[in-house]
């Protein structure tokens, strides 16, 4: 077991930021508000005074603030993103987190101080993917996609010295971050192009007689009868038949979380824990930021004797997908 | 030059001798190179890497370029080691779908597969500098995107578009044909072998939506971008990709052959190509729109052509 995991928490506007860093989180992530990062959706996110502030408030509690570029530029945007980078680097982020090779390569030849971190959108599932991205780059750290088992967890990490950041909690994405291009084949937007999966404008609301429909650009994702919940309409967890049966073919409204392995997550020698929801409120950001710092330290202290509370994982529930969780990938079974 | 057709990998779980048999008659049809391998899933093993390398080997006696095509996801030890004797075949170029692929191929040359997320010029330029001499366009971009990555692309090295067949959209650790049958995927018993073009996801309004294909989500929609050769052409695309069905694909590359080389007029190729589609048509990612969507299109469309 190598040094102290950190825990990263999410934060999508100044107030989230300051609940992060007072509930213990040692690394928050912010995103600029534009389309150059993966949680665009409106009323989100820093402008460059705000990120400073953000900034400055962090660093003086010992935080570190991580700055998540993680879309993928094309021609006709190009210089927004790069812009973006050199904004980053200006304010003193203590690290980026990007995807796309091209902005790599970018972040690496203009600032070749700055710490860059692969993000999870770049799809990096193997060492030897990880091994290409540090030999060309030099990345220090590299977010897993939620694809992998905890075995495979495990020996990526005993493959490589990169740091090795894994999902701790929040929405589930169903497929390998990067890879999925289902949004935009609905409605023309995705988390590459556009920073955005399921869009808000896209998303329509009907009173029918056989139950509240919701559609996503006309395509029915799913239909709630007076008594069922009705989340956020992701694509990948409505209700669809196939072969005549009708069900959540690629994914129930869940969340992810792992709680109950944090100790096998901190001896396997993972350097950090991030939580998801950029897009999620201050309050979300204090709860979840307060358990997993509880738990986190409880797994490091003594991991043989942990056990989740269970007020902890009531309270995580509680702000779950679905109320409920799931280890998704981590557990073979899931897949 | 006039573009190159190829065929893509089969996206599909065929019968072993279904699979030899396709290829025997591919290397009869009007196609200049063709992608072979597995690209989905590594618990495919009907043919293995010499089956398949005996495969090009014939296809390359028939005069075709041969690429092999390599994993678009890649977690296990067991799929590094295939995907390094597939890099150390010594005697076709392999497509990378993946970094793991360009890794081991880095300072050879290889094709950029369309899985890897090539959004603009530094990007292949990165891809070009490590041996790339071939990239394919993710299908989510559009023709505007197409025309400035061609204007800024290095010299000798080629474009490929996706021009036909079910878009593949997305890859997750979960089989999702495994999850219909009500199976785990430790014991999936191979049931994607069931559905050769894949299992319809239907919304509960009955529109078929999406195609399960193992680990694999494509579009229910069938891609036709047949109408926009003179464009392609025109922005000085080299390979137009088509993704194999399991019927009328002789007939499919024949009326794309016809078009590329101007005997048959574009809308009409168009209007047969879409009788022939598994799923219904659709074009939306070429126009900057969802790609689920058809874009009808009045005149011969493209940036300023116009088809004679």
């Amino acid at each position: 077991m190598s040094g102290k995991v950190e825990l990263v928490a999410p934060a999508g506007s100044f107030p989230a930021l300051r609940k992060a860093v007072d509930n213990g989180a040692d690394a928050v992530y912010i995103g600029f508000r534009d389309a150059t990062n993966a949680r665009n959706f409106p009323g989100l996110n820093f402008d460059e005074g705000t990120a400073g502030e953000a900034i400055a408030y962090a660093h003086q509690r010992g935080s570190k603030v991580l700055l998540a570029l993680n879309t993928y530029p094309q021609p006709g945007s190009w210089p927004i993103w790069t812009a973006a980078v050199d904004r980053a680097a200006a304010l003193g982020v203590d690290a980026l987190i990007l995807a796309d090779t091209g902005l790599l390569r970018y972040a690496r030849r203009e600032h070749p101080e700055l710490r860059l971190h692969l993000s999870v959108q770049g799809s990096a599932t193997s060492y030897e993917a990880i091994a290409f991205y540090r030999e060309q780059f030099n990345i220090k750290r590299v977010v897993l996609p939620r694809v992998l088992s905890l075995t495979q967890v495990k020996r990526i990490i005993a493959n490589t010295d990169v740091e090795i950041e894994t999902f701790a909690f929040g929405s589930l994405c169903v497929m390998v971050e990067g890879r999925c291009y289902l949004s935009s084949y609905v409605t023309g937007e995705s988390p590459n192009t556009c920073g955005a999966c399921s869009p808000a404008h896209a998303v329509q609301w009907h009173e029918t007689d056989a139950g509240r429909e919701v559609r996503l650009n006309d395509v029915l994702i799913d239909v709630y009868k007076p008594q069922e919940s009705a989340g956020y309409p992701v694509l990948c967890k409505g209700r669809f038949e196939v072969n005549q049966e009708l069900g959540y073919a690629l994914e129930e409204p869940t969340s992810l979380s792992v709680l109950d392995i944090l100790p096998e997550l901190v001896r396997s020698g993972v350097s950090a824990i991030k939580v998801e929801g950029r897009q999620r409120s201050p309050a979300y950001v204090a709860q979840v930021t307060h358990v997993l710092r509880q738990a986190l330290d409880a797994a490091q202290r003594d991991p043989d004797n942990y056990t989740p509370r269970n007020d902890w994982i009531l309270q995580l529930d509680k702000l779950a997908e679905g109320n409920t969780h799931t280890l998704g990938a981590l557990d073979r079974q899931w897949q | 030059m006039a573009m190159k057709l190829a065929l893509g990998p089969l996206l599909y779980f065929w019968p072993k001798e279904q699979v030899i048999d396709f290829y025997r008659q591919v290397a009869e049809w009007p196609v200049d190179c063709v992608y072979l391998g597995e690209v989905v899933c590594s618990k495919r093993r009907a043919l293995r890497l010499d089956d398949w390398l005996q495969i090009a080997r014939q296809l390359r006696a028939a005069g075709k370029e041969v690429v092999l095509s390599s994993l678009a996801l890649i977690e296990a030890g067991s799929e590094i080691s295939t995907l390094r004797r597939i890099a150390q075949n010594g005697e076709f170029m392999v497509e990378a779908n993946d970094m793991t692929a360009v890794q081991h191929l880095k300072g050879r040359e290889y094709v950029a597969g369309p899985h890897l997320n090539i959004y603009n010029p530094e990007s292949l330029a990165l891809h070009y500098d490590n041996g790339a001499r071939r990239w394919v366009m993710p299908v989510e971009l559009s023709q505007q995107t197409l025309a400035a990555m061609q204007q800024a692309r290095p010299p000798q090295l080629e474009t490929e578009v996706f021009v036909f067949g079910r878009l593949p959209l997305a890859f997750s650790a979960r089989c999702f044909t495994a999850r219909a049958c009500q199976l785990p995927k430790d014991n999936c018993q191979l049931r994607c072998g069931d559905y050769p073009d894949g299992l319809d996801m239907q919304t509960r309004d009955q529109q078929s939506f999406l195609t399960l294909n193992g680990i694999q989500t494509q579009s229910a929609t069938t891609c036709n971008l047949v109408r926009a050769i003179p464009t392609l052409d025109e922005l000085a695309v080299d390979v137009l990709r088509i993704s194999p069905q399991s019927s009328h694909m002789q007939e499919i590359v024949t009326l794309f052959r016809q078009t590329v080389a101007g005997d048959i007029d574009p809308a009409s190729a168009e209007s047969q190509l879409n009788a022939l589609t598994i799923g219904s048509a659709s074009n939306g990612y070429w126009h900057d729109s969802p790609g689920m969507q058809w874009i009808e299109q009045q005149q011969p469309f493209g940036l300023g052509t116009r088809y004679e």
